[in-house]
């Protein structure tokens, strides 16, 4: 009878350790291996790539590009999305739920659609969020979108921003709406009650959102690759570039792990820190 | 519960207007009667829609989609199941990183993946090829199958099924009047997410697919990288369309919102 759940996760077992630990581990000796234009890849044993990867400071301003946005995208992601979250939570039934499926339901619409729409919209110049911000008296010259960071940055916000929102949502959700009316009948403000009471029970919700929409801008592939052309390229571009166009395999496998090692480092981090802080709220 | 005031409601207004601008803007752009990128305002025309016709390639890479969805999310879901039974069913030594392990695709970057997979495809012999396709999805959509038929699983009432034994119901009887239908509505949703999270991954996809095994996510990619012309924003105007219906028909057959928060309430008034 002991052996009844293993039996049962067998299935599941097999499949990950011959499609997900094999091709990982994998991944992690091609970067010791050896290439050249002409030879191709050499399985030989050298620390080559990864010494070219620390020492060329092309790589350092890459990695430095990507996780600034990741940063500057997870904190707009929260500042928007947080409020929005609880405007949410305090509407009405019907609309509470429309409103829930327009905005986590681009979630599930293909990337490439969502990207190209903010490429439509940027245009160059001339372009329609251009055009909106110079009538609303905004700016007073057009702001270039697309292949530039800022470009990148918007459109990011906009395909994480779903995982934020749910993030919140699922927070307020645990919230008592008994505690608001609690502290506005013992005569606190409403700014009081947003800082002192629901604040501080969001907070669990905003930072889980946060690991999760960092973790996914800085790896995120075809919006970056889309807005930011060829020219400005983010690690996942990068690695794409090596393995598809240079097809020095080795060197895009250390940019990869690399990019794996960074992310597992900051959001097993981050999860520490969040579960330590918010012991009693888990808990 | 106070209301929201005249701040909000603004708030929400732009907010919603930023979440949907991008995706209705290649709706309206689709819709345009010139051979060039323009939003079409007094001419509307469905020439580009009719076009896709004349592009065999993404006729054919939006059928692979099709397939290769259906397929690898069933495997998912069907290898899922025993799992979720024991997950929730057991408490075993290991349970707690066979969970870690199978929920691993949803915190290890697609790109990393991608690149592992053309590695070991390529090794065995499997670039290029459907099948490769095939695991590699299963593997990537596994944990939300997991996810949900793991909230059925657990949402599970034994006392029912050991009420219909007592009755007298064989375990046959069990198995189809009573657990097959408590279960069924989380593994189609499993199965629903499944499909939509397998039929939109590009970032995997774009480093196994070959050009005879190219996905549409893929396809429309590949284009976009070398131009964008009303073409690509009809055929992502398709994408959109058959991703809002099924939302829409997850929504109300599940609850989007259960769906996507991933809570194991199922079938409500009992426990907790």
């Amino acid at each position: 009878m002991r052996a009844v759940p293993y039996l049962l996760s067998l299935p599941a077992l097999l499949l990950f350790a011959g499609v997900v630990v094999i091709p990982l581990a994998m991944t992690v000796v091609l970067t010791f291996h050896d290439w050249g234009q002409y030879k191709g890849i050499e399985p030989v044993f050298i620390l080559k790539n990864w010494q070219e990867v620390f020492g060329d400071p092309y790589y350092a301003e890459m990695f430095g590009r990507t996780f600034r946005i990741a940063l500057i995208v997870t904190v707009l992601t929260a500042l928007l999305g947080a409020p929005e979250a609880y405007i949410l939570n305090r509407m009405k039934s019907p609309w509470r739920g429309l409103f829930l499926l327009v905005i986590l339901g681009p979630l599930l619409i293909s990337v490439v659609a969502r990207t190209l729409g903010w490429a439509l919209l940027f245009g160059g110049n001339s372009g329609l969020v251009n055009k909106a911000l110079m009538s609303v008296g905004l700016i007073s010259a057009p702001i270039p979108f697309m292949f530039t960071e800022t470009g990148m940055v918007v459109a990011l916000v906009h395909v994480l921003m779903p995982y934020m929102v749910l993030a919140v949502w699922a927070a307020l959700q645990r919230l008592d709406p008994q505690v608001e009316n609690a502290a506005v009948a013992l005569g606190a403000g409403p700014l009081t009650v947003l800082c002192r009471i629901v604040l501080p029970q969001a907070m669990p919700g905003i930072l889980s959102g946060a690991v999760i929409v960092f973790a996914l801008a800085a790896s995120a592939f075809a919006t970056p690759a889309i807005i930011g052309g060829r020219r400005l390229k983010v690690a996942s571009t990068l690695a794409y570039d090596e393995f598809l166009n240079t097809l020095n395999w080795p060197l895009g496998a250390v940019v990869a792990v690399l990019l794996l090692l960074a992310l597992v480092l900051i959001v097993v981090g981050a999860n520490r820190l969040v579960e330590r802080r918010y012991a009693q709220v888990f808990g | 519960m106070s209301r929201n005031g005249p701040v909000a409601l603004v708030y929400h207004a732009l907010f919603v207007t930023f979440m949907l601008a991008p995706i209705g803007v290649v709706c309206w752009v689709a819709f345009t009667p010139e051979g060039f990128l323009s939003f079409p305002t007094d001419r509307w025309s469905l020439r580009w829609f009719a076009a896709i016709a004349r592009y065999p390639e993404f006729v054919s890479a939006f059928w692979r989609s099709l397939w290769l969805g259906a397929l690898s999310s069933a495997i998912a879901v069907a290898v899922s199941v025993p799992a979720a039974l024991a997950i929730a069913r057991h408490r075993f030594p290991g349970r707690e990183a066979f969970t870690a392990l199978f929920m691993s695709p949803l915190m290890i970057p697609h790109i990393v993946l991608g690149i592992a997979f053309l590695r070991f495809f390529t090794q065995i012999g499997l670039g290029g090829t459907f099948t490769g396709l095939v695991l590699s999805h299963i593997v990537i959509v596994l944990p939300f199958a997991l996810r949900l038929t793991l909230a059925s699983a657990v949402g599970l009432d034994r006392a029912i099924e050991h009420a219909a034994v007592s009755l007298g119901a064989s375990e046959w009887t069990v198995l189809k009047r009573i657990t097959l239908p408590l279960v069924v509505p989380g593994l189609a949703s499993g199965w629903a997410l499944a499909f939509i999270n397998s039929f939109d991954e590009v970032t995997m996809t774009v480093f196994i697919a070959a050009p005879g095994t190219e996905t549409l996510p893929v396809r429309m990619f590949l284009y976009i990288q070398d131009n964008i012309d009303p073409l690509v924003t009809s055929v992502s105007a398709c994408v959109i369309a058959v991703t809002v219906v099924a939302l829409i028909a997850m929504d109300r057959a599940y609850g989007l919102e259960r769906l996507l928060v991933g809570r194991g309430n199922h079938g409500g008034t009992h426990g907790r």
